[in-house]
């Protein structure tokens, strides 16, 4: 079955090189370098990584950050309080437009 | 559950398994591992020294864990004899053998386990002898209480499996209610003075990761370890070695049954570090088979490749010239050991 998405593509993401090598260089070390150790432990970055994965709904990006979060050594609990994380955002980025919609109930009410 | 060699599973057989490990995984140099060694200038890969004796004192175990190399467990019944006991300690005696690593199965559970380490003492008072203790082997029978305090009284090092500080990734690995019981073995050698600072008891514990992934780096998961191994239980311990699984016996069945074997083959080529390469166990370790005949180390003993030399092939006929200048055989399960930070029975190499 045909599909838009394969796992097996995951792999070849350097491969993107092939059709533009000078943006894709800079790319991936631009990547490389914000995954780094830094302010921010690998672990800590890996787990945003994994939030943010859900939050773009990348498969690509799911698979990879989940056993990249649990190569560092995190546990299911902390990757679903991640996804959690997300989620709260996520919902809460829908809830706090309710205050507009909130402000034009009021504007347009007697 | 059963071994694989009680189900007569076709795993069992080292033959079968080689023959799965030697297909080439897409995207590999053709050549298998030698290929990469020769690249960095390894092949053949020869010893530098002989320094540590890891002597697998049998395959019994009370435990069945799912990722087991040795196919271990309580239905096991190949156990090293005292005659090949002493054979071990001839070479002991006439041999500059700093490391004596005793491993099984539960190396507690060979009858004559107390009094090889008693002999091994009384031969050399200062060798380091390391226990691969699986901690719930304290609690498995009242005749294995009073192991922690042989363990003090012999100034045995420890080092015990932990996969992880939490119960479910524990359990899965290792079967149900191995956590508890491991925390309960963990504060009684505690109680004794190991893992305490500054008593000089070694208590080493070991990862290694519950699925098709690599582990994580050591020193960072052993700061997590301490932290939480500390706050929830008042256990403290030495070092965390973290082991990457290697894709033989139950953890290659496992890999199989649940399609993860071309891709986990595919991540340990990926991460084929020659500084990992050039530090691997097998060039300073001789792994002793539980009936004598002598391995490259504890992966080969399983795959049955014995040490490639014509007249030292058994415990009886040790010769470390003759064992310094063979070649070590190398095939593709040996990515496990140079992937990425690098794994060995002491941790990353690299």
């Amino acid at each position: 079955m045909k599909t838009y998405y394969n796992p097996e593509d995951l792999k070849n993401f350097g491969k993107i090189a092939e059709y533009q090598k000078p943006l894709a260089d800079k790319f991936f070390d631009y990547y490389g370098e914000v995954f780094a150790e830094g302010a921010l432990t690998a672990r800590e970055k890996s787990l945003i990584a994994l939030a943010v994965a859900h939050t773009i709904q990348c498969p690509y990006c799911i698979d990879a950050y989940t056993t990249d979060t649990m190569e560092k050594g995190c546990d299911e609990e902390q990757m679903m309080e991640a996804v959690h994380v997300a989620a709260a955002i996520r919902g809460g980025a829908s809830l706090v437009h309710a205050t507009q919609m909130m402000n034009k109930v009021k504007e347009i009410s007697m | 559950m059963k071994s694989l060699k009680a189900q007569h599973h076709r795993l069992s057989s080292a033959k079968e398994e080689i023959g799965i490990l030697e297909n080439p995984i897409p995207g590999s140099k053709g050549g298998g591992f030698s290929t990469y060694l020769d690249e960095v200038g390894l092949f053949p890969l020869k010893p530098t020294q002989l320094d540590t004796l890891q002597i697998n004192l049998g395959k019994m175990c009370n435990q069945v864990c799912q990722h087991c190399h040795v196919d271990a467990g309580p239905d096991r019944k190949e156990i090293m004899t005292r005659d090949t006991m002493q054979q071990c300690l001839e070479v002991i005696k006439n041999h500059e053998i700093k490391t004596i690593d005793l491993t099984g199965g539960a190396p507690e559970m060979n009858p004559d386990f107390r009094w090889f380490v008693e002999a091994i003492r009384s031969i050399d008072s200062d060798v380091n002898i390391i226990v691969r203790c699986n901690l719930t082997i304290i609690l498995a029978n009242p005749k294995y209480h009073d192991l922690p305090e042989f363990f003090k009284k012999h100034r045995i090092e420890i080092a015990s499996s932990l996969p992880y500080f939490t119960a479910t990734k524990t359990d899965s690995q290792r079967g149900d209610g191995v956590f508890d019981k491991s925390i309960k073995a963990l504060k009684l050698l505690n109680a004794q003075g190991y893992g305490i600072q500054d008593s000089g008891l070694i208590l080493n514990l070991v990862y290694n990761p519950s699925g098709a992934f690599m582990p994580a780096p050591q020193s960072g998961l052993e700061v997590e370890f301490k932290k939480r191994l500390a706050d929830k239980f008042g256990i403290t311990f030495n070092s965390l070695f973290t082991i990457t699984n290697l894709p033989i016996s139950r953890f290659l069945e496992y890999l199989l049954r649940s399609d993860n074997y071309e891709a986990y083959m595919e991540k340990l080529i990926a991460s084929f570090n020659p500084v990992a390469a050039s530090g691997v166990m097998c060039r300073n370790t001789i792994s002793v088979g539980w009936d004598g005949y002598l391995y490259d180390c504890d992966f080969n003993q399983m795959l049955e490749l014995k040490v490639a030399t014509a007249d030292s092939q058994h415990i009886k006929d040790y010769n470390e010239k003759t064992l310094l200048g063979r070649e070590i055989i190398v095939k593709n399960h040996c990515f496990g050991c140079t992937a990425g930070a690098g794994s060995s029975c002491g941790g990353t190499t690299a």
